[in-house]
């Protein structure tokens, strides 16, 4: 906004690096030690990292795509639990592989699920973006109630074909258990999710801040019509966003589904309560927002459920409230609409 | 001002067909436990005058103030509760209706309050993600609470003497029907909602609901114009909820009961937005239009669903049975929803109106 006198010689000036927020996971962490006896606490913590990127994971995709497209996807729970169920289509038939005590095996039986989860989630996420949502672009009111459809039928429709039953879906044997690190016990898929979400959070930013489409993505969040009118093609762009978008949505739903250890069809509209709230205290738009979001709602969660359980149903409203009576617009407000 | 017109608040339905299919509903339903006698159309007429007077108090937030709410079903839920644990905890009298009313409709309104201070500020998308989340936290809340709640089994309770059901006023051989407590308690539903749909239409066809509907149109050129879009929007919020609040009530003296699953769960809160789109947006008539063709619809059609499921099961073609199973009504539901929103945004009393004046 400073930058309205286009004085060629002046330099821009520098955007401040706001670090606050990024200290608030470390401040909640620190601040729940004292109440924990310590083996507990780095298992909650750890737990709480683990729950935390897998709910960036799915997050990250629905701010990226209300950042750029300005369009507040409520079908994006439906592409979690797509995501999930086509997990189950692999797994089931390759239980034997899964159960096998060999690291090979389980990575031959889970790889592909991953695969085909994201592949299916990415394609259905490209026909969603074409049919149904592109009518409505710039138009609030619809694109929520037509999402909100969306996400209705989609939900349906996984009942007509894999029946209202929950689908168990046990982790593959390399996975199970847990190792000790002092007196603590940390499961060992908790740190294989950390592992995923911190790689997903870096490839995220590299791509963002590193590479051309990175640049044209973040120039597009800023001004659209900018980037058409120097020649780039806003809707490719879109497209693909909605595609990495909705593909991570269905990588997070894989990952959660093997984390409960079981999927049915209403997980997509549960976890997107969940995901808003992340996405809201992280502020609309924002990836590293919604990084330490998803961390801060997932370390309260597993803090408060050990010292309160009674409260712990509302600790994800209650942070809402408090990060919002601080920053109204979310810790990283990107967008100015 | 029109005197034929006054209690419609000079806004009447503007159509022949809209007023003729409007008044078939109307006197269907003031008429109902005389026309269709039975436990079951009663039930039905009653769930119809909730339905309509739910939706079109959701209505002057989605179709006249242009903000989608999804925590409607928990205002609804509010109302229900307050006289459900009122009625429990003090036993069948008035006064316990009283405050149960007395508590629940400014809970309701402050909520609403908190809520829209909280998001309606920055923008109406806001709005929508965190009404989804306060309300089903909410729902989780009302489930968990159990020495208050009755948890997931809810609360059933006895009402005052006068709507019970064994209270006979009118035996059954004077007039073909026995007129009971039950058919009391129809008539204060029926009555109440009428009054509150009149409330609401009222408001909407007030300066105050034009400067909504100016809000709706162009925000920023409300705002310039000098009215405080924040305000109105939060006072609309506040009035909606109110008015679910007090629905929820009779709600609740209609069933007697009140649970998680008939008071809070989103499956309502789909229903709502159902009847509202379906209806029409921006006109109270389409509530009662849709809320009337969506209640009839799910009692009746659902059972033909049974029937077409279980016909191509026995035929043996594959899917289709799952696809017209009962369960699977909000599949049907969802895609008409859709379809009405991308190609009948105004729904069937904008259609009923366009087509003859």
């Amino acid at each position: 906004m400073s930058a309205t006198d286009t004085d060629v010689g002046v330099a821009l000036p520098k955007v401040r690096a706001d670090y606050l927020p990024l200290l608030l996971p470390v401040a909640l962490a620190l601040a729940a030690l004292p109440f924990i006896p310590f083996s507990t606490w780095v298992t909650l913590t750890i737990a709480g990292l683990a729950m935390g990127m897998m709910i960036f994971v799915m997050a990250s995709g629905l701010t990226l795509i209300f950042g750029l497209m300005d369009v507040l996807n409520f079908g994006h729970g439906a592409f979690i639990a797509i995501g999930a169920y086509m997990a189950t289509l692999v797994l089931v038939p390759l239980a034997g592989w899964m159960q096998a005590d060999s690291v090979w095996l389980n990575l031959a039986a889970v790889l592909p699920a991953v695969a085909l989860a994201v592949g299916v989630t990415g394609l259905l996420g490209l026909a969603f973006e074409r049919i149904v949502i592109m009518p409505v672009y710039g138009q609030h009111l619809k694109q929520i109630l037509i999402t909100m459809g969306g996400m209705i039928v989609a939900e349906q429709i996984l009942y007509v074909f894999f029946g209202p039953q929950q689908i168990p879906l046990p982790l593959p044997t390399s996975l199970r258990g847990s190792f000790m690190i002092g007196e603590a016990a940390i499961e060992k898929y908790r740190v294989v999710c950390v592992i995923v979400g911190l790689v997903v959070f870096l490839a995220m930013l590299a791509i963002l801040n590193r590479t051309k489409i990175g640049l044209l993505i973040r120039a597009g969040v800023e001004n659209t019509e900018m980037v058409e009118a120097l020649g780039y093609r806003i809707t490719r762009l879109f497209v693909g966003v909605f595609m990495a978008g909705s593909a991570l949505a269905g990588l997070g739903g894989v990952m959660w589904g093997l984390y409960r250890e079981q999927v049915n069809a209403s997980m997509g509209g549960e976890l997107l309560v969940l995901v808003f709230i992340v996405v809201i205290i992280g502020g609309l738009g924002s990836v590293t927002g919604c990084f330490i979001g998803a961390l801060l709602v997932a370390l309260a969660t597993n803090y408060i459920g050990f010292l309160v359980p009674k409260l712990a149903l509302v600790t994800d409203i209650l942070l809402m409230v408090a990060v919002l009576l601080w920053r109204p617009r979310g810790l990283y407000p990107v967008t100015s609409r | 001002m029109n005197a034929r017109i006054m209690p419609l608040s000079g806004d009447p339905p503007g159509s022949k067909v809209l007023t003729a299919v409007l008044a078939v509903v109307v006197l269907g339903l003031a008429l109902a436990p005389f026309l269709f006698p039975g436990a079951k159309p009663l039930n039905v007429a009653a769930k119809i005058c909730i339905f309509i007077a739910l939706a079109a108090s959701y209505d002057l937030l989605l179709g006249y103030t242009g903000v989608v709410s999804f925590a409607h079903t928990m205002f609804y839920g509010i109302g229900s509760y307050g006289v459900a644990i009122a009625l429990y905890g003090l036993g069948a009298r008035w006064d316990a209706v009283g405050l149960g009313l007395l508590v629940a409709l400014p809970l309701a309104a402050l909520l609403a309050l908190v809520i829209g201070l909280f998001s309606l500020r920055v923008q109406t998308i806001f709005f929508a993600m965190i009404t989804l989340a306060v309300a089903s936290a909410f729902a989780v809340l009302a489930s968990q609470l159990s020495w208050l709640t009755g948890g997931e089994d809810g609360r059933s309770f006895r009402v005052p003497d006068l709507l019970q059901p064994g209270t006979v006023f009118i035996p059954r051989d004077v007039l073909g029907v026995a007129v009971t407590g039950r058919t009391l308690t129809y008539y204060l539903v029926f009555v109440c909602c009428v009054l509150l749909f009149l409330l609401l239409l009222r408001i909407v066809n007030s300066p105050f609901g034009r400067v909504l509907q100016a809000i709706r149109e162009n925000p920023f050129r409300a705002e310039a114009l000098g009215y405080r879009t924040v305000v109105h929007r939060i006072l609309a919020n506040c009035i909606a909820a109110a008015v679910a609040a007090a629905v929820g009530a009779l709600n609740a003296l209609w069933l007697r009961y009140t649970g998680p699953d008939t008071s809070l769960s989103f499956a309502i809160m789909l229903d709502i937005l159902l009847i509202v789109v379906i209806g029409g947006m921006g006109t109270l008539y389409g509530a009662v239009i849709g809320g009337t063709l969506y209640i009839l619809a799910q009692n009746y059609l659902q059972t033909l669903m049974g029937t077409v499921s279980t016909a191509a099961g026995e035929v043996g073609i594959p899917i289709l049975p799952q696809l017209f199973h009962p369960d699977r009504w909000l599949l049907w539901l969802g895609m008409l929803f859709i379809l009405s929103v991308y190609f009948f945004p105004t729904g069937i009393v904008g259609k009923l109106r366009g087509s003859s004046g």
